[in-house]
């Protein structure tokens, strides 16, 4: 049910985190003004040039439970990199590094 | 033309050590044979598998750094496909990526060095230096998972 975000007031920014989890709370007494926090590409702001099909342990996290490569629109990796990373996790998944689904 | 390769691939786990062994001087025979040059061996022994291979649930990894031909590589590609003991297996080209990656990095670095000088400050970064502000939670920012649990 409840989206995970109002479409709408996307547009760039997209909403995830703080703003998606306000959102779904109950009404509660001290939410916060609509606030989303700005997304900054993981590759980018930490410096990592080489996404390697060889590192599951940095490719994990961006396929979650049903093992899907995670949208940019949600991790907030920019063009580039989410190009990059995409390859990886689909050579990771040849080697059995990474789960192609779960179960 | 001398390329640089990457190739993993994954030994059924019923091999023994010995025959693990066997198959790096299988291609290491090849390389040699067709004028390549093994660069680096890694053995990244038994791991677990993501998803079974042919009801295997575990594998031993090889990794194995490989400059040589084309035809070299296909050739290896080919004796791997019929090989019984190797499971999968994965050919990667990587000295393009490799270059790519070293310029990314040079060019930050000078980059980072050029901005510094201007701003009248010794080129490399010194320990200690540019500490985080109070309410600068910048590594909030980043996806970190544990978030956009639905």
């Amino acid at each position: 049910m409840s989206g995970r975000k109002t479409f709408g007031g996307g547009g760039a920014g997209g909403g995830r985190g703080r703003a998606g989890q306000t959102q779904q709370g109950k009404d509660g007494q001290q939410r916060r003004p609509m606030f989303r926090r700005r997304k900054v590409c993981k590759f980018c702001a930490d410096k990592i040039d080489d996404i390697n099909y060889k590192d599951a342990r940095l490719l994990m996290p961006f396929v979650p439970e049903r093992a899907k490569i995670l949208p940019r629109r949600i991790s907030g990796t920019c063009a580039l990199h989410q190009r990059k990373l995409r390859v990886a996790i689909m050579r990771a998944r040849q080697l059995a590094l990474i789960p192609y689904t779960s179960e | 033309m001398s390329r640089k390769y990457e190739l993993v691939y994954l030994v059924s786990p019923d091999a023994s050590d010995d025959q693990v062994a066997e198959l790096h001087t299988q291609v290491d025979d090849i390389v040699q044979r067709l004028g390549g040059q093994i660069e680096n061996t890694d053995n990244w022994g038994r791991r677990r598998l993501a998803y079974e291979i042919s009801r295997h649930k575990e594998a031993t990894y090889v990794l194995e750094t490989i400059t040589g031909s084309g035809d070299l590589l296909k050739e290896i590609d080919r004796r791997l496909k019929v090989s019984d003991l190797v499971i999968r297996h994965l050919i990667v080209r990587i000295d393009e990526d490799q270059e790519v990656i070293e310029r990314t990095r040079t060019k930050r670095g000078e980059a980072s060095r050029r901005r510094r000088t201007v701003r009248g400050l010794p080129p490399e970064r010194q320990p200690g230096e540019g500490q985080r502000g109070e309410q600068d939670d910048d590594r909030d920012d980043r996806f970190d998972m544990t978030e956009d649990r639905r």
